[in-house]
């Protein structure tokens, strides 16, 4: 299949397996919470930067442009696990 | 020869479709964004009420959805990249696969709505439940608007609309489309997966 040698389907297959992971792996409650959420946020940060960068070609965008994005990805995801190590769980 | 190839690179640089789709979707995830920090501040006030909810929901469904919605967001880029390459007959056939993972993903909320629904879960049964419904109502509002968008893409792509000379619409398209993959990746988690 020609299709899945391009570069955008192996970046896909990347989010593929890393949604996986996360979702039947690391929810398991085998692992801490603590552990769970800093490991699954992070994760998440990374997917979303993979589909920024890639998939919306942000890494060919102007820096600006980029920047903005990138800023909202390091926020929300310190925003998210800063709180919830707030909490008593944590 | 370096120095001009790095010029050369610096002018090629550009956003896939107009400005203005940009500074929306910029909008856009920044108001998530704030929703996102007012759950996690509501979750602090109340984390037992939120875990217990929490675990009524069933983690395949959004892992799940979030492989459809990748799929879908992967074959929108196989469709810019066909009419980027003029292959033009490709593109209405990878529109039409990410139209369907569009459906698919509908179809899959609409099932966990009525399960839930049915089992006498509703937005007013406690906090967690109002955020789980306004979030991925909103969230879902979002998809089907982006099937709509995909459908008009793919009709448009049929008659062969977009080429490499002429492709704003299509990246316009695929840019909200990717956004609102974005958001799930980072709403499953949140909703379905935080401990």
């Amino acid at each position: 299949m020609v299709i899945l040698l391009k570069p955008v389907s192996l970046v896909w297959l990347v989010l593929m397996l890393a949604t996986c992971v996360t979702t039947w792996w690391l929810s398991k409650d085998a692992f801490s919470p603590v552990a769970a959420a800093v490991s699954i946020f992070l994760i998440a940060g990374f997917k979303v930067r993979l589909v920024l960068l890639h998939f919306m070609e942000l890494r060919h965008a102007p820096l600006p442009w980029r920047l903005v994005f990138e800023a909202w990805v390091l926020i929300s995801t310190a925003a998210v696990l800063g709180i919830y190590l707030q909490s008593p769980a944590a | 020869m370096t120095e001009l190839i790095s010029a050369n690179h610096v002018e090629s640089r550009r956003l896939p479709g107009v400005e203005g789709v940009w500074v929306f979707i910029a909008a856009d995830m920044a108001m998530f964004g704030v929703l996102f920090v007012s759950f996690m501040l509501e979750r602090l006030e109340n984390p037992a009420l939120f875990e217990q909810s929490r675990r009524a929901l069933d983690v395949n469904f959004g892992g799940i959805n979030t492989l459809i919605l990748l799929t879908s967001s992967w074959f929108v880029c196989l469709a810019v990249d066909a009419a980027k390459r003029d292959q033009l007959p490709q593109v209405p056939h990878h529109l039409a696969a990410a139209f369907v993972c569009g459906l698919a993903f509908c179809a899959s909320k609409a099932f966990e709505y009525t399960k839930k629904l049915s089992a006498g879960i509703s937005m007013l049964t406690n906090d967690f439940y109002m955020f789980y419904y306004t979030l991925t109502g909103m969230h879902f509002m979002h998809v089907v608007a982006g099937c709509v968008v995909l459908g008009v893409l793919w009709n448009k792509s049929r008659a062969g609309a977009f080429t490499s000379d002429n492709r704003v619409g299509i990246e316009c398209g695929a840019s909200y489309w990717h956004m609102v993959d974005v958001l799930w990746i980072v709403l499953f988690p949140l909703l379905y997966l935080l401990r």
